[in-house]
């Protein structure tokens, strides 16, 4: 780490993710001796050893650039991204779980009681006989203990603060983020707000060919072999590509892997999920609305997973009905009543 | 408890050709109906992209209306069957989700139904009135306990910091 403080000031964040964001920018390989030779490293929990209360103790806006990654779904994180909100001039959401929630964000599907009953009432893999459970505050001889609020909904980094860039997927392609890093130290940036990436969808840079086949149902992976050179979802296996930003090459397509939108919904796609619906109706050939149900109810039984596999936080429902909630069941008791 | 004020905000996209006439239909031969549906005319029912049905709930609206011309008898040929497996992609989507699946709802509806329209309106202001308020946007709001929550983390910080210097 450079002392030099004249350099601008950059620092990594992570909060509700896997970590895959970090060995990416280490993917750009020996280019990271360009950005610390470019950048003053203030913070890198992950690879550098920094103090938090030094970030506390700048001056707002000192940081010149935040990349910041993980979902927000405790009390902790938010804290952080406040801060380094506060802190930085230009605050990126980096990775798909700042961007939208990702994996974490499915945690939506569920709230904070049924994660607590299932990890500490009834745990699987550890013994727990006095039932205990997490406390915010506890007092020991040495002091007050705090652990951080666990929240219901985990929300993207866009939820909680202010956010001028995203860089998109999960992780982002190393090759990304280095024209990313790129804009950033050459002040080539564009307006505040833009994700940083292709405008096109990943169907467009897919080579498998497309002709205009509907098709009577939907197959899992390992229901056909798919033919190589024809759209998987014209072969009945559902493909994201359609409403996915491009990035990453098309790279499952391309080895009979069905896109699954791991780089998050292309440009001007709001809510992947509507996105999806809107293509999968034109692929289903049925005019008969009994036939449209089976095939539907056949061909995805898991519609959030489906379609929402990276987006649910980021979607416009953002999460499945919470029991109670408006006096509403939850999702599985109205689906038998 | 059922708000016996409650008066549901339903949101109607209602296709040029067919429905939104069946609409002026029931007006100008002064039917009664329900005046909760908000009207939104579109071209086609094809031109309701699912992203407007979920825009609509997360911002407040009760239910949606979609309306368009009978099967086969689309201005567009036939875009109409495409409303049908969309809506059937969409229904499924919100029943896992947890909306109740009587808050959105398809009606075919040609330029003379306008009785048809008014009693469908009818029969779902109904139906979503003993449903209840949605108010989604209250599924992801935070509570109030999360501010204090994130004070104690600042106070934990201050007290570490007293320990290091």
């Amino acid at each position: 780490m450079s002392t030099n403080g004249s350099k601008p000031k950059l620092a990594l964040y992570w909060a509700a993710s896997c970590g895959g964001c970090e060995i990416a920018v280490l993917g750009i390989g020996d280019k990271i001796l360009k950005v610390d030779e470019v950048f003053d490293i203030v913070l890198w929990p992950v690879a550098m050893d920094f103090k938090l209360h030094s970030i506390e103790a700048m001056e707002d806006k000192s940081i010149d650039v935040c990349l910041f990654n993980g979902a927000v779904r405790t009390s902790e994180q938010e804290y952080m991204a406040r801060l380094l909100r506060a802190k930085s001039k230009v605050m990126v959401a980096f990775g798909s779980c700042a961007h939208e929630g990702c994996i974490p964000g499915l945690a939506n599907v569920t709230t904070r009681e049924e994660i607590f009953q299932s990890s500490y009432d009834d745990p699987t893999t550890v013994d727990n006989p006095n039932g205990v459970r997490p406390q915010l505050e506890t007092e020991t001889d040495e002091g007050t203990l705090y652990l951080p609020m666990f929240y219901d909904t985990v929300r993207t980094l866009d939820q909680v603060v202010d956010v001028e860039y995203t860089i998109p997927g999960c992780p982002p392609e190393s090759d990304r983020i280095w024209e990313a890093l790129t804009a950033i130290i050459e002040g080539n940036l564009p307006e505040p707000g833009t994700v940083i990436g292709e405008k096109s969808t990943v169907c467009d840079v897919c080579p498998r060919v497309r002709t205009d086949k509907t098709i009577k149902e939907f197959k899992r992976t390992w229901e056909i072999e798919p033919d190589p050179e024809i759209c998987l979802l014209e072969q009945g296996i559902i493909c994201c590509g359609i409403a996915t930003r491009a990035g990453c090459g098309a790279l499952c397509p391309q080895v009979g892997s069905p896109c699954i939108g791991c780089y998050g919904p292309a440009e001007g796609v709001t809510d992947f999920g509507a996105r999806m619906i809107s293509a999968l109706a034109s692929v289903i050939d049925s005019d008969d609305p009994e036939e449209i149900d089976r095939i539907i109810q056949e061909g995805i039984p898991d519609p959030i997973g489906q379609f929402y596999r990276f987006g649910l936080a980021h979607s416009r429902l953002r999460r499945t009905a919470m029991p109670g909630a408006n006096g509403h069941q939850p999702a599985e008791e109205e689906v038998t009543a | 408890m059922p708000d016996e004020n409650f008066e549901p905000k339903i949101i109607g996209f209602f296709c040029n050709w067919c429905s939104y006439r069946a609409a002026d239909m029931a007006g100008t031969a002064r039917m009664n109906y329900e005046p909760n549906v908000r009207i939104i005319r579109v071209m086609c029912s094809g031109r309701v992209d699912p992203d407007f049905v979920m825009a609509a709930f997360a911002k407040g609206a009760d239910g949606v209306l979609i309306a368009g011309c009978h099967p086969g008898e689309c201005h567009y040929n036939n875009q109409n069957f495409k409303t049908m497996r969309r809506y059937a992609l969409l229904k499924h989507t919100l029943r896992a989700i947890g909306v109740e699946e009587e808050r959105i709802r398809l009606q075919w509806a040609s330029a003379a139904e306008g009785a048809i329209l008014a009693r469908s309106i009818d029969e779902m202001v109904e139906r979503v009135r003993e449903l209840g308020p949605l108010n989604w946007p209250k599924q992801w709001e935070a509570p109030p306990e999360v501010e204090e929550a994130i004070k104690m983390m600042e106070a934990e910080h201050a007290e570490a910091l007293e320990v290091t210097a």
